[in-house]
């Protein structure tokens, strides 16, 4: 169990917030000339870093707004936490 | 090595218990295998186990990175049932039933399975819907289950609440009579015994950190303990699948979350059967001690931590205790969480990878354990003969480019 500092609302219970999974993940642009194999890695691979790993949250019991999280899997250290449309932070080691 | 016996338990007990020979070794490993498998839970042990027995490979490792049956196998509820909506699953799952009905004297090792039926329950006209529909693919399928209203279930399970003025009142449920319980730690046992007899090295803390691969084929592994050279090996590594598939430069469609349970106190029996409630998120069994066996939710984020967070558990104890009145003043004895490897479909990975000779078997996600022996059967068959089996055809990697998924969360009952 931890807390999530929201960037809008600060610091509250993980339980006001839900997880969207990997962020960072980009819509690939050029949509239509994808084949089948990189459409399903797309939207099926993902990462799941064990350590250092991307994610979206958002407070749905709060402000309502998504944001980035970059939070170690392992420990459940909160290493950032940025609005969407900032830089990524490096990926700590 | 000797068989188990009650002659040999008399003899035994004669003797003061102080003879009883190991029931595998603990060997070091050999420079090179015809083929290793990382995992030494269930379903990597008993993969070995079918690879010796029915595949005649004997000189096969089983690289584990802490204790045989540490992970998930020591970790879960222990149900086991086949009720399954589509007719791959079904299928798969029934395989694996079938196997678990003589898996004690298969293996010489009493698993202590348990046939005492599973039990859905609907809460909503929509659920009942969803179940009865289940229950009618199941009979297709040629899986039993049947329908039971409200005074069926009290005399199944007399504990159970079916005031029709709780919060979400009981409508019906589900009943699979060939479901049930086994004994976690045994499966995983009798399959390390039985692999070891087949002349299977069992290599315990000895962590797998790379793989060597040499123009898209898997030539050996690096682990803790040295280099194991082997042109053929498959991976059961449940939540750590990504992990390991990463080392390979594979990405997989897993999240890897956490999937906690608990026990209570032990007391008389009360509870015959096993229930299971997808919309209040709870079910319950009594293990052959007294303790009333409890699985919660997976926690909504990626972990790796083997333990889960407080809220998972508080929504799942109100469920229980609205479902279960007698349970509200029972102490809780005993809390912990697995690593689960979710796949997008809610249905397992058997399957070759792009890398030659490297295969994997994963994705079971929150309901692994049932799946157990046929698991290890069907994936000894893709090794050897590197090809699928019929049954596992349809569960490979390459469902997530095709689409043709097996979309089986209604009846993987944990909510993800």
């Amino acid at each position: 169990m931890f807390l999530l500092d929201c960037p809008w609302c600060g610091p509250r219970s993980e339980e006001e917030f839900v997880c969207g999974g990997e962020g960072h993940i980009a819509r690939p642009v050029n949509a239509a000339d994808l084949d089948d194999a990189a459409w399903g890695d797309y939207v099926f691979m993902r990462s799941n870093q064990k350590g250092a790993f991307y994610e979206r949250w958002r407070h749905v019991h709060g402000c309502g707004r998504w944001f980035n999280v970059l939070r170690d899997t392992l420990s459940h250290e909160i290493l950032a936490v940025y609005r969407v449309g900032d830089d990524k932070p490096e990926w700590p080691g | 090595m000797a068989n188990y016996s009650i002659l040999a338990l008399a003899r035994n007990a004669l003797r003061r218990h102080r003879h009883w020979p190991q029931a595998w070794r603990s060997p070091n490993p050999r420079p090179s295998y015809d083929a290793v498998i990382v995992g030494g839970g269930g379903h990597g042990l008993a993969t070995a186990y079918y690879l010796a027995k029915r595949h005649g490979m004997h000189d096969i490792a089983v690289l584990e990175k802490g204790w045989i049956g540490g992970g998930n196998t020591g970790r879960n509820t222990t149900i086991v049932r086949s009720n399954y909506l589509h007719p791959e699953s079904a299928a798969i799952y029934d395989h694996a039933l079938k196997m678990w009905e003589g898996l004690s004297q298969e293996l010489n090792f009493n698993v202590m399975f348990s046939p005492r039926g599973v039990i859905n329950l609907a809460h909503d006209p929509g659920e009942e819907r969803e179940l009865r529909r289940r229950v009618h693919a199941n009979q297709l399928a040629g899986v039993d289950g049947e329908w039971v209203g409200p005074n069926q279930l009290a005399e199944l399970c007399p504990i159970l609440n079916l005031d029709p003025g709780s919060r979400y009142p009981v409508l019906g449920g589900t009943l699979q009579r060939r479901a049930g319980v086994a004994r976690h730690d045994a499966v995983a046992w009798g399959y390390a015994r039985g692999a070891d007899r087949q002349g299977v090295d069992i290599i315990q803390n000895c962590e797998v950190t790379g793989f060597d691969i040499q123009a898209g084929r898997i030539e050996g592994l690096r682990t803790s303990l040295g280099d194991i050279r082997a042109p053929l090996v498959g991976v059961v590594a449940a939540g750590h699948s990504s992990h390991l598939a990463a080392m390979a430069g594979i990405r997989l469609p897993l999240n890897s979350h956490p999937l906690q349970a608990l026990v209570s106190e032990p007391i008389k029996p009360v509870m015959p059967t096993v229930v299971m409630s997808n919309r209040v998120h709870a079910y319950m069994s009594q293990s052959d001690k007294g303790e009333l066996v409890i699985g919660a939710g997976i926690d909504g984020y990626n972990s790796y931590a083997q333990r889960g967070s407080l809220p998972v558990i508080e929504e799942t104890i109100r469920a229980v205790v609205e479902l279960f009145p007698i349970t509200s003043r029972l102490k809780m004895m005993r809390q912990w969480a697995g690593i689960v490897d979710i796949c997008p479909d809610a249905s397992p990975i058997i399957s070759p990878t792009p890398v030659t000779g490297l295969y994997f078997n994963c994705g079971w996600g929150t309901g692994g354990f049932k799946a157990t022996p046929g698991s290890g059967h069907l994936f000894a068959h893709t090794l050897a003969k590197r090809e699928p089996h019929p049954l596992n055809a349809p569960f490979s990697l390459e469902r997530f480019h095709s689409g043709a998924l097996v979309a089986e969360h209604g009846a993987a009952a944990v909510a993800h």
